[in-house]
């Protein structure tokens, strides 16, 4: 069978829906979660899911929606610790991470199923997207960006500086609760394809990536949504290709796509990189006249537009950065400045 | 201008205010009407932040009374008048984001949720980024300006609601000189605009001859309410402050170095 024949089939396309809509839904509420430096809530709320799901398993009832449901109780629980401040953020997060994982493992071991049923959650599965899932990761992915995208400057405001959105009105409280409901949404969504221990990389990697290049917010959260929406369906379609080398591996989906997101963050981390040192070497110097004047020593180098010395503006002129010293063309000869 | 007949716009009555069970705040009372320029001053720990979060909601009241423009705080809902510049080292977050997003946020306390941003609303932005002198900084990333240059930004942002009534919360702590003029500058235009403005800080600096009335906070009490102190009348003697820019409390609260200092 080849990679055309796998992606003609019903379950393949509706994995790469659910994967397109999770990559979009991920990165979108990542970035508030990235702005208020709580990269990890993802995680945390993703290792409470895993006592959902295994309370579903136990129950016989539908482990997506125990997880759904246990991952909002989880995520309101963080944000309720973290905004009492009784415990440091990072360790009520930590406290929630080992109970989770600690109770899904044990209520799984109850229900008498082994790791391998908790497996499909934890690393995702792509053919164990049955079709009425895709309509719940469908259903759910659109409320998440719908909301976001919405609320985007009441969000941004709230993740930015609390206690000025208050003054100015916004329900500080009711918008934190709002992000850790839809934190704890995306979760579950993205459950069935990245899985619960790697979802909070697909929060949070391509929100990363693409704050290397972006210089707004809006740009921020556009770029991360389409590294995120790209390497959820590239990193399936790689998983599926690698299930057809003739060993028959099974590569899960999750961490190929959490992979290729990384990817991309290396190939943009050395572009930002270069584009903060040119924007720094290149910004202005103070507009003030130099303290006298000093002719540089003799200086056989002609500076020009491609001499290979940043040139700065300074003042009405330019000054060339030239080992250590700054040379602004006087007459014949170039003054220190 | 100092407004002994003017509308009062804050009324703080013995206002009390006691964190994690130490009182921070003793029944400070303080009226500023309207078009006063008042500065808050006080040597840290004084309370001078405190009073202003009490002030602006931020921290609930051990008991005592604020009114906001008449209405008791708890009822106030008319969010749009009040402009506040929080205490911040930086106007910068965990992402990235430009100058003009951050000053746009100040204008959420005229916006419906769902609805874009009209034409005033980008106007006010703009009107407001162009008083700080940043109009030209709008579309870079707020994190690559300087320390002085953020505190302008998030001065733009109260600015951008344009409300009547101004918080500032140290807006001029470790900012260069220059920028410490440039905010002058913008408090000047505002108050003139017939702005109340309410200022926290613990050096006026340029912002010295913007001050009609002095406030001046001691260990969680008013020790001082009234015109502002010259220099020479708390020293006795000319110090040339323009040079100095450590954070010792000798302009912020004249009272502490007539009795001994900290």
């Amino acid at each position: 069978m080849s990679l055309l024949d796998l992606l003609a089939l019903d379950f393949m396309q509706r994995a790469m829906l659910a994967a397109l809509l999770t990559g979009l839904a991920a990165p979108a509420i990542g970035t508030f979660l990235v702005q208020r430096r709580l990269a990890l809530l993802g995680d945390g709320i993703g290792h409470v899911a895993v006592t959902g799901v295994a309370l579903g398993l136990l129950t016989g009832t539908s482990p997506t929606w125990t997880a759904v449901v246990v991952a909002i109780l989880g995520a309101v629980a963080i944000e309720v610790i973290r905004e009492q401040g009784h415990t440091n953020g990072d360790v009520a997060l930590a406290l929630l991470f080992y109970g989770g994982l600690a109770g899904g493992v044990l209520v799984t071991g109850l229900a008498g199923q082994g790791a391998a049923s908790l497996q499909a959650y934890l690393f995702g599965s792509v053919t164990s997207i049955s079709g009425a899932d895709v309509w719940f990761t469908l259903g759910l992915a659109v409320v998440v960006l719908a909301v976001t995208l919405g609320l985007l400057p009441q969000l941004f405001a709230v993740a930015s500086d609390p206690d000025f959105a208050q003054v100015a009105g916004v329900r500080v409280r009711a918008y934190n609760l709002l992000v850790a409901v839809l934190a704890a949404v995306t979760v579950t969504v993205a459950m069935r394809t990245v899985g619960l221990l790697l979802v909070s990389a697909l929060m949070v990697v391509p929100v990363a990536a693409s704050q290397q290049l972006a210089r707004s917010f809006r740009a921020t959260i556009v770029g991360a949504m389409a590294v995120g929406g790209g390497a959820a369906v590239a990193g399936l379609l790689i998983s599926a290709a690698l299930s057809l080398l003739p060993s028959r591996p099974t590569v899960a989906p999750g961490p190929a796509i959490v992979l290729l997101a990384l990817a991309m963050f290396a190939a943009t981390w050395p572009l930002g990189v270069w584009l903060r040192h040119r924007r720094r070497v290149l910004a202005p110097f103070a507009a003030e006249e130099p303290v006298r004047h000093e002719p540089a020593d003799i200086h056989p180098h002609q500076h020009g537009d491609d001499c290979g010395h940043p040139a700065v503006q300074h003042g009405d002129h330019v000054d060339y950065v030239h080992d250590g010293h700054r040379h602004a063309p006087h007459g014949e000869h170039y003054d220190e400045h | 201008m100092l407004n002994v007949l003017g509308t009062p716009v804050v009324e703080a009555d013995r206002v009390t205010v006691a964190i994690a069970g130490r009182p921070v705040l003793r029944g400070v009372d303080v009226t500023i009407r309207e078009g006063e320029f008042v500065a808050l001053l006080g040597a840290n720990g004084s309370g001078k932040s405190t009073l202003v979060r009490a002030l602006t909601g931020l921290r609930p009241l051990t008991s005592g009374r604020v009114r906001l423009f008449g209405t008791p705080l708890h009822d106030f809902r008319e969010h749009a008048r009040i402009g506040f510049v929080p205490q911040r080292a930086t106007a910068a977050g965990g992402v990235p984001a430009s100058v003009r997003e951050v000053v746009a946020s100040g204008r959420l306390t005229r916006r419906t949720p769902l609805r874009p941003a009209s034409r005033a609303d980008r106007r006010a932005v703009q009107d407001a980024l162009e008083l700080v002198g940043l109009a030209d900084r709008a579309h870079e990333g707020v994190s690559t300006l300087s320390g002085g240059q953020q505190q302008r930004v998030l001065i733009a942002r109260a600015l951008a609601g344009d409300p009547e009534l101004f918080f500032l919360d140290e807006p001029t702590a470790g900012v260069d000189l220059p920028n410490q003029q440039a905010l002058a500058g913008a408090l000047r235009t505002l108050s003139e605009r017939g702005a109340t403005v309410v200022l926290v800080a613990h050096e006026l600096g340029p912002m010295e001859p913007l001050v009609d009335r002095a406030v001046v906070m001691r260990d969680g009490r008013v020790a001082y309410d009234g015109a502002p102190l010259s220099l020479d009348a708390v020293h006795g003697h000319h110090h040339p402050f323009e040079t100095t820019h450590d954070h010792a409390p000798h302009v912020g609260s004249p009272l502490d170095r007539l009795e001994g200092g900290r």
